[in-house]
């Protein structure tokens, strides 16, 4: 550290001496450089004023002893700009340490809460997820039943980050020990409502749709609880209709009812599912209608429906300037034959 | 025999006859100008807190020196209402300035050496050393 002071004060003179024969921006230039190496070396502001006047005393060892002093003067005034940007550096470091253990916390969540895609016969999936911050606090989980049915969970926290994210475990946790035949979708909202209700904290709050589709009889039963309506997409009449249903959020009281409802799904109609990081995506101050969504969504119906989703979410992306404001989740089921 | 030399800290004023005592010897045993001024600093802050939060106390002042070192320490001593969590007052941003880099964490930073024992009702004792490099 004292060798860097010792170079750096002579390159400070040397360039110093020049600037003051030449006045060139050459030297300007350079001691702007040096400036920044200072910062790198965290040489303070207070050792720069040091340096200076040592350069003083050795270029001009005449000068006047009132702008000496005045310089001493100076340097006492930079003191507290020294421990300020030693302060300021601590922070930073600390500030990268929490990142990086948020982004392994982040990493751990994926892991834990990984769910994959089923490759089902006549049905195309397309799901995307997307977080605003590093955590996750929307959850999406795919169920494959013995009798060939596919359970789909989706559930949003209110509420973002690592709280969310820690809630979103617990909710996975309790729907993988459910035992195959309680799967319908009223029982295991019942029955994670009291979970719910049991084991969190009354200020959060978790939305949740849940269906099942029996590719067998193409239909699909579903109940939500308080969850953002999701949409049937009927190909013959090409017309979007939101899928209605009545169900107060988890957590509440631990004995709502959950009411379960049944649709019949032809060729080619699409059910949606969704959280409000979607259908509230902003452009600018106003919040975009819920059909701006289903408009975009058509016009991408063509595709595939995994490139469906990624298109849409490219689209909301761009919209909101590249910076979401809540977790993103959107999935589409098309019956294909 | 060590020197040693004490300033007692009764109003704001004594703030300033500190700093300066702490900066004569510092002087005196070859700190640079950068290091008197840090240390000048130091002092400051250890003698406004006293001033500040304990009434009144002392500030006593040691050059240390021996084969491998010299150094000035600075012992800031009172029997005030003491510090009730040493941690939390350690931690950056704690001040009542507010982030402004100054107060305990700013007289560690200042110095080499620092030392803080405080018990609630009984006092505050604050231990410094810089040395000369
Ligand atoms: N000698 C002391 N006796 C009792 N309490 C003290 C003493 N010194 C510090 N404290 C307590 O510790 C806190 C932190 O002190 P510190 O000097 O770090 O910051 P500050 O005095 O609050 O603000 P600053 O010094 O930045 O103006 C003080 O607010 C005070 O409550
Ligand atoms: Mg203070």
């Amino acid at each position: 550290m004292d060798d860097i002071l010792k170079l750096d004060a002579e390159t400070y003179k040397e360039l110093m001496k020049r600037y003051m024969e030449t006045r060139d921006e050459q030297s300007l230039y350079e001691v702007e450089q040096a400036s920044k190496s200072f910062i790198q070396n965290n040489i303070l502001p207070d050792e720069i004023v040091n340096m200076h006047i040592q350069a003083l005393e050795e270029l001009y060892p005449s000068l006047s002893e009132d702008i000496q002093y005045s310089m001493n003067f100076l340097l006492e005034a930079m003191i507290a700009y020294g421990i300020a940007h030693q302060e300021y550096q601590t922070l930073r470091e600390k500030q990268s340490e929490l990142k990086s253990e948020i982004s392994v916390a982040a990493s751990m969540q994926e892991t834990l809460l990984g769910t994959t895609k089923p490759d089902i016969e006549g049905i195309d999936i397309g799901i995307i997820s997307v977080p605003a911050h590093q955590m996750n606090g929307d959850y999406h989980h795919f169920i494959k039943g013995r009798d060939g049915s596919l359970g789909i969970a989706m559930a949003d926290v209110i509420g973002k980050g690592i709280p969310a994210a820690l809630c979103m475990s617990m909710i996975k946790y309790s729907m993988d020990s459910y035992p195959e035949d309680v799967m319908s979708p009223k029982a295991i909202l019942n029955s994670l409502n009291r979970v719910v209700e049991r084991n969190v904290d009354p200020s959060m709050f978790i939305t949740m749709f849940y269906a099942q589709y029996l590719p067998s009889e193409h239909k699909l039963r579903y109940a939500s609880a308080g969850h953002e309506p999701g949409y049937y997409y009927n190909a013959a009449n090409d017309t979007f209709e939101e899928i209605e249903t009545k169900g107060l959020v988890l957590g509440v009281t631990p004995d709502t009812a959950y009411p379960e409802y049944e649709m019949d799904i032809n060729k080619d109609d699409m059910v949606i599912m969704l959280t409000d990081g979607v259908t509230e995506c902003r452009d600018g101050d106003r919040f975009i209608e819920s059909e701006e969504v289903l408009e975009v969504i058509r016009y991408y119906a063509h595709l595939p429906a995994q490139e469906m989703v990624n298109q849409v979410f490219k689209h909301f992306e761009r919209l909101q300037e590249f910076e979401l404001r809540d977790d993103f989740t959107l999935l589409i089921i098309r019956r294909e034959v | 025999m060590k020197p040693q030399s004490c300033v007692n800290i009764n109003k704001e004023w004594d703030i300033v006859g500190a700093r300066q005592l702490g900066r004569d010897i510092a002087k005196k045993i070859g700190f640079g100008t950068v290091d008197q001024a840090r240390i000048a600093t130091a002092i400051s802050e250890l003698a406004r807190n006293i001033y500040l939060y304990a009434d009144h106390g002392q500030i006593c002042f040691e050059i240390i020196d021996n084969m491998e070192h010299k150094g000035i320490c600075m012992v800031a001593i009172d029997v005030g209402p003491g510090i009730e969590d040493i941690g939390q007052v350690m931690e950056d941003g704690y001040s009542t300035s507010g982030g402004l880099g100054a107060g305990l964490p700013g007289v560690k930073r200042l110095m080499d050496e620092f030392d803080l024992q405080s018990e609630v009702e009984k006092g505050t004792r604050v231990k410094a050393i810089k040395w000369v490099r």
